[in-house]
């Protein structure tokens, strides 16, 4: 079980494209990797679990993962949400 | 947990605003409603001060026989800075010194023209709904023949193409990859989709289509109760998947034990025709109908009478 907390700095939020980038480098992992924001817990490989949440701007979201790769998992995915600007 | 605010009831129900404008703002926070009966008497020991509180005909008419630094006495008491409101019901006139109590306090009173235990029986249906324990799954919720089916699997099973093709053939989308369920009562889930990806649907090379305009109204609802869940998962060889059906799985979501089948995915399997089947067969089931279990009678009673008939012999073939 790995766990990481960022901040959305984005001013967009996360939107539909980064989340797409999101949901795809999650999709490559065989952990259950979870995306936490605002008391709501969705899958971090749907979509539209992602969008549902409306993530805005300064938000704190928490990425969970549980499974064989679940300490790589959350550390590709922080790592590409500093990469594309969405997060630290 | 949900925050609700006497704002929230306002634009529920038909109730007029008194006085506390400011106070709108302020949280409920049980579903409990008091009737302070007992308080105006003078007895405070217990006085649930978090709730709301509502007056009827009784309490306004008791009230009257009290003197005017009585009232004032108990209407200090009775707005504490925790309590969210004070209702008055049967559109009554207020009290002046419930009034000046409540302005002085800052708590709202709302008014609604309505009987005293139909205000009770809406506004507690409301809250509980509201404060309902609640979680969000990932899958797919259809309404198949007015049975909810939760549709789960791991993500790039199929679980919106099978939807896709069940709105195809006249069946409802309520929600698409997140479901937000909330338990009612003990013994019930119902199942919605978040507002922002209503009506839409996820489809791999297609992208976010809109199924109520693709599909019309009638291909679409806001809400389901759940029923059944439908486990979608890759074909395993290895696995041994039911084949008579007299087992019955359940899958424990919240509270609630919710009758569960696992459907093993295979290239070439109709699955929208599966679960269509599957509400038809559950609907039976309900109706009192099991295939499952006729048949295993209808083999004990072969069995038992073909070693009737064939004594011990083997020739048991009637």
């Amino acid at each position: 079980m790995a766990e990481k907390t960022m901040t959305i700095t984005d001013e967009t939020g996360v939107h539909a494209r980064p989340a797409t980038i999101l949901v795809n480098k999650a999709g490559g992992f065989k952990s259950d990797i979870q995306l936490a924001y605002n008391g709501k817990s969705v899958n971090l490989k749907s979509i539209m679990g992602v969008m549902s949440l409306g993530i805005p701007q300064g938000a704190e979201i928490t990425i969970t993962a549980e499974g064989d790769d679940a300490d790589e998992a959350v550390n590709t995915i922080a790592a590409t949400i500093k990469s594309e600007g969405l997060g630290e | 947990m949900t925050k609700v605010v006497i704002q929230d009831l306002l634009d529920r129900f038909n109730l007029e605003l008194l006085t506390g404008e400011a106070g709108v703002q302020r949280e409920i926070f049980m579903s409990d409603i008091s009737r302070p009966g007992i308080e105006l008497t003078g007895y405070f020991k217990y006085y649930p001060k978090d709730r709301l509180q509502l007056f009827g005909k009784t309490e306004l008419s008791f009230l009257e026989e009290l003197t005017t630094e009585q009232k004032k006495d108990r209407f200090l008491k009775l707005c504490a800075e925790e309590t969210p409101a004070l209702i008055i019901t049967r559109g009554q006139e207020v009290p002046t010194e419930m009034m000046e109590a409540a302005q002085a306090a800052g708590v709202p009173i709302l008014r609604s023209p309505h009987k005293t235990t139909r205000v009770i029986s809406r506004i507690t249906n409301f809250l509980e709904a509201k404060f309902a324990p609640f979680t969000a799954v990932h899958g797919v919720l259809v309404d198949i023949y007015g049975i909810g089916i939760l549709i789960t699997g791991q993500s790039g099973v199929g679980k919106s193409e099978t939807a896709l093709e069940l709105v195809k053939r006249g069946h409802r989308l309520v929600a698409d990859d997140s479901v937000e369920i909330r338990q009612e009562d003990y013994d019930t889930l119902i199942g919605n989709s978040p507002t922002l990806i209503e009506h839409l649907l996820e489809i791999r090379g297609l992208g976010i289509i809109n199924v109520m305009t693709l599909f019309g109204a009638g291909a679409v609802r806001s809400h389901k109760k759940i029923s059944i869940v439908m486990n979608l998962e890759t074909w395993d060889q290895s696995k041994q998947y039911d084949r008579v059906g007299l087992d019955e799985e359940t899958m424990k979501i919240m509270d609630v034990d919710v009758p569960k089948m696992t459907v093993p995915v295979r290239p070439g399997r109709n699955l929208a025709v599966i679960i269509e089947v599957a509400a038809m067969n559950y609907r039976l089931k309900r109706m009192g109908v099991n295939a499952a279990e006729e048949f295993s009678q209808r083999l004990t009673k072969m069995i038992e009478n073909g070693q009737d008939v064939g004594g011990d012999s083997t020739n048991g073939n009637m």
